[in-house]
């Protein structure tokens, strides 16, 4: 006598090769849907603006049918912006998800262990000390957030980490790096400051390709080693003891989701500063519309993507005559959406 | 040892451990009052406080400049102290800093808003807008964190606060961005100071950094109590709502009032409260919140008003602010701490 | 040590001159150990003598500071994290399970030693997985989150994972904690039936006297971080061995079921007979 696994899930099999898994219905409805969300969006994105695109023209520009103006504005302007857009999304959504699990804390996100706050001070020294050395904002942030991820870990390591204690250094770090922002914001000049904060809010403001490439190929990297650890990250949810005595190398395992979480992190913020929130709201949405225990790192990629996608499009319509960054409006957008989704989960009774 | 003879014993040892603490307060106190752009030697400071001042430049600067600034250091100090320890034992997180109430957002974004949309520029101002703000988000987040079943639990209290604090920071950056000027007060306020504060400003703000401090040490018997949980304080006798009340309020009317005046330096709640736990055990007292709260009231300044002396010493003429300081001196020491001892699950 | 007759009686594992730490308390001091294959066997002895950490290290999850743990003549630390995962499972102490997890969820991650990113559900996992259900009597929970449910339910669904893991040696620490009588005796029959159908070794940690004499085929009683004594219940488990090991005087009779070794405690308000020989109990 067999029970029926539960009527959420399927499981499927395939003779030869030996390739066997479980399929969840809803995960998978809930990630089509985003997915097909995430497309819309970027199709809007592409067309909407300061002129005006209808989408069968951008398809025109694209195919390279179109007049030479639109297809230069397609190409040059709308079509880097989107595809930013498209691609932080994902990445802090991931990169969320992959802390989130390896911490065992819905509330760890890459945005409060001091990553992005390095990327942040790294980039404002270069705006108001002139400490960049020809190198662009881009960079400046990449090794920003590469250097304080680095230093995180090592000074979390004590004979192997666990996640309480990386946590609780990335927060130490995150509070130095802030102060240190805040002192040369404070200490440069009113332009200085100005520009500084507007990169340091999460802009897609003027994003090229250049500055896409290094994103794009790295995720093509991460995002399937984030993939393939999934199934060890979920057995390390069961803690350390019981994760080592079902054959998973937990230091091992732990490392490699910290280097892709931080990995993909850095990039993300290299390119759009730390847009704001996303990291931390998307896996927690993603989980709960998929109902898993865990936050699953496709879905929370492609929440992501939706929401820098759709509060970008925001920011550009609301205050008519100027382009808001996009790290404004994931903030006031996010949180009431996190705040809802938390009190639906306790009135049905799974706990916050 | 009979139990009360145990108990009589740690009493002498945490009233030392609080002698030591007020000494090297008031050693601070005096340093605070003799450095500076212009150096004042520690007699003559004394004199000029007992109104025999050396000279006319001395007398003002100790009267209208040291004297303010080192009272503002205490009774900030003081205030971020206290409610960083009652934060931490009413959300019974190590990693909670009165903070995550959302009291520092909703007082930045009062000053934006202040400067950005009201025009206002005088001192007072904006001051009493980042109180108000502070208080405003701090109910905010309490109704919103007792929303749902189970009512407010420290971690839907915690997400609660991360929620309305990001929903605010993201709604500053959106008014300073657009308007230079509030840009401008904020990034300012936002470093962390207490230089440019005259005596006014401070002697508004006492009455509620009082109220606030009084309901603050009222908890403390209490606050034993909850760190045993929710069910063993309950049937201790202990009120659990009326006590979240008592130190939100407390919470709310202390950091509020730090931090309009001097800015967000709310990590000095995180990070003193820790200190204390780890003298208080090494000096084989146990953490008895009787104890905490008061060595917490009394560490807190002194790290404040150390980072400030140092900040006035290192890049003479040019002063760094205090609440930058503070950073790169606690940081490291809670780095250092966490990497020492398991920090307290309380 | 027991005479081992029985053929294919299962991997050797044993512990030489084992010293184990923790910073610098040292817990366990020069031990040597030899776990009959094939057998039950039971460790007893007072608390923090260390017997969960003498699991633990026999789990390879405490690297000890001196002396080696053997499997099958290899030193545990020189086996793959994988394969000694097939060899060898441990149920660790109040085991927490992530919010939602649900039981038939938790009782697949059993399966992951034998699980390739490819291979993740194969016919042999599905039938382990209702296997172990049906064994712990878990199968009407299949479906539950695990942190919904009493104290009892989630220790069997813990102990439903560590059966699908399907090792021929199973470590259990404490076992029957939050369990009321009846599953208690559930779950030791359980054990039994593991140990003699399908001939798993099977080393626990009890704090019942009377259950480890009663289901154990060896009995291993530590003291402070030394072997008190071990063998068969009948020959460990006298009067004088409990007054040493466990500080407690008691009369030590017979098990009117099952003819084991039952201990009898003697306290402040109920000191017995003044003759402390054994005295069968009708």
């Amino acid at each position: 006598m067999t029970t029926q696994l539960a009527p959420d899930r399927a499981p499927f099999r395939l003779p030869t090769p030996p390739i066997s898994g479980i399929l969840r219905p809803r995960l998978l409805t809930v990630c089509l849907t985003l997915a097909l969300t995430t497309f819309l969006a970027f199709c809007v994105e592409t067309s909407v603006g300061d002129i005006p695109i209808p989408l069968t023209d951008v398809m025109k520009a694209l195919a390279g049918t179109g007049d030479p103006g639109t297809e230069l504005i397609v190409h040059e302007l709308r079509l880097p912006r989107a595809l930013a857009g498209l691609l932080v999304g994902i990445a802090f959504g991931v990169s969320g998800a992959l802390l989130q699990t390896v911490t065992l804390n819905p509330l760890a996100s890459p945005d409060m262990i001091g990553i992005t706050q390095g990327a942040g001070t790294a980039v404002v020294a270069g705006i108001v000390l002139g400490w960049d050395g020809g190198l662009g904002t881009q960079a400046l942030g990449l090794i920003g957030a590469l250097t304080t991820g680095l230093l995180v870990y090592a000074l979390a390591w004590k004979r192997g980490t666990t996640g309480y204690r990386i946590v609780l250094v990335g927060v130490g770090v995150a509070w130095i790096c802030t102060s240190a922002t805040d002192y040369l914001m404070a200490r440069g000049q009113r332009f200085q400051a100005q520009a500084a904060l507007g990169w340091l809010v999460g802009n897609l403001n003027g994003r090229t390709w250049d500055q896409i490439g290094p994103l794009a190929l790295t995720m093509a990297l991460l995002i399937p080693a984030a993939l393939l650890l999934g199934r060890q990250m979920r057995v390390l949810q069961l803690g350390d003891d019981v994760a080592r005595g079902l054959g998973t190398r937990v230091q091992l395992v732990r490392v490699a989701v910290l280097l892709v979480s931080v990995g993909l992190v850095a990039f993300g913020t290299a390119t759009a500063g730390p847009v704001a929130f996303v990291a931390l709201a998307a896996p927690q949405v993603a989980q709960r519309l998929c109902g898993t225990a865990h936050p699953p790192p496709v879905a929370a990629g492609l929440t992501g993507a939706v929401m820098v996608l759709g509060s970008d499009l925001i920011a550009r319509k609301l205050v008519p005559g100027t382009e808001l960054p996009v790290g404004i409006v994931t903030g006031v957008l996010g949180a009431p959406v996190l705040l809802w989704l938390l009190v639906r989960a306790n009135r049905a009774g799974s706990g916050g | 040892m009979g139990t009360s003879a145990v108990r009589a014993a740690k009493r002498p040892r945490a009233v030392l451990l609080l002698a030591l603490s007020c000494a090297a307060l008031l050693a601070l106190c005096a340093l605070s009052m003799a450095y500076g752009a212009l150096g004042v030697p520690l007699d003559q400071v004394w004199h000029t406080l007992l109104g025999d001042a050396p000279s006319r430049r001395i007398d003002t600067v100790i009267w209208s400049v040291r004297l303010p600034r080192t009272a503002l250091g205490l009774a900030t100090g003081a205030a971020l102290g206290l409610s960083g320890a009652l934060m931490q034992a009413l959300t019974r997180n190590p990693l909670a800093d009165p903070g995550i109430l959302g009291v520092s957002a909703g007082a930045a974004f009062a000053v934006v808003l202040s400067v950005g949309v009201l025009g206002l520029g005088s001192v007072y101002g904006y001051i009493w807008f980042a109180f108000g703000g502070a208080l405003a988000a701090s109910v905010l987040v309490y109704l919103l964190g007792g929303l749902g079943r189970s009512g407010s639990t420290p971690v839907k209290l915690a997400l609660a606060g991360v929620a309305v604090t990001s929903v605010l920071f993201s709604l500053t950056s959106a008014v300073a961005l657009t308007d230079p000027d509030a840009l401008n007060r904020y990034r300012f306020w936002s470093a962390g100071s207490l230089a440019g504060q005259d005596e006014g400003v401070l002697l508004r703000v006492l009455p509620f950094l009082g109220v606030g401090a009084v309901l603050a040490l009222a908890c403390a018997p209490s606050l034993n109590r909850l760190a045993l949980g929710d069910d063993v304080a309950k049937s201790l006798g202990l009120r659990l709502g009326l006590i979240r009340i008592q130190g939100v309020i407390a919470v709310t009317l202390l950091t509020g009032g730090a931090v309009a005046v001097i800015g967000p330096v709310v990590f000095v709640g995180l990070v003193v409260p820790h200190i204390a736990r780890v003298l208080t055990q090494s000096a084989g007292i146990g953490p008895d919140y009787r104890w905490l709260l008061p060595l917490s009231a009394i560490l807190a300044p002194c790290l404040l008003l150390a980072a400030d002396i140092a900040g006035r010493l290192l890049a003479r003429p040019v002063e760094i602010q205090a609440g930058v300081l503070v950073a790169f001196v606690g940081g490291p020491f809670f780095i250092a701490l966490v990497r020492r001892r398991r920090l307290a699950e309380l | 040590m027991t005479d081992v007759s029985r053929e294919n009686a299962g991997p050797d594992l044993r512990a030489q001159g084992l010293r184990l730490a923790y910073d610098d308390r040292i817990v366990v001091d020069d031990l040597d150990l030899a776990i009959p294959p094939g057998r039950i066997t039971a460790v007893v002895g007072a608390n923090a003598c260390g017997k969960s950490t003498l699991l633990r290290a026999l789990a390879r999850l405490l690297a000890p500071k001196a002396g080696t743990v053997l499997l099958d003549g290899r030193s545990v630390h020189s086996i793959p994290t994988r394969t000694l995962a097939q060899q060898l499972g441990i149920l660790p102490q109040a085991p927490v399970a992530p919010e939602g997890l649900t039981v038939i969820d938790l009782v697949g991650r059993g399966r992951s030693p034998h699980q390739t990113w490819w291979r993740q559900w194969s016919g042999t996992d599905e039938e382990a997985v209702h296997e172990a259900l049906r064994a712990t009597d878990m199968t009407d929970l299949a479906h539950r989150a695990v942190d919904e449910l009493s104290g009892g339910q989630r220790q069997r669904a813990w102990i439903a994972m560590a059966v699908a893991q399907g090792t021929p040696v199973m470590l259990l620490d404490e076992p029957t904690t939050y369990l009321d009588l009846a599953h208690q005796i559930d779950v030791l029959d359980l054990i039994t039936d593991l140990n003699r159908h399908q001939g798993r070794t099977v080393v626990m940690v009890l704090h019942d006297l009377n259950q480890a004499c009663r289901y154990a085929d060896h009995v291993v009683a530590m003291k402070a971080g030394r072997i008190a004594g071990e063998g068969p219940p009948a020959e460990v488990i006298t009067a004088a061995m409990v007054e040493d090991v466990f500080g407690l005087r008691c009369v030590v009779g017979e098990d009117p079921v099952s003819g084991t070794p039952m201990v009898v405690p003697m306290g402040r308000h109920h000191e017995g007979t003044d003759d402390p020989a054994t005295v069968p109990i009708g």
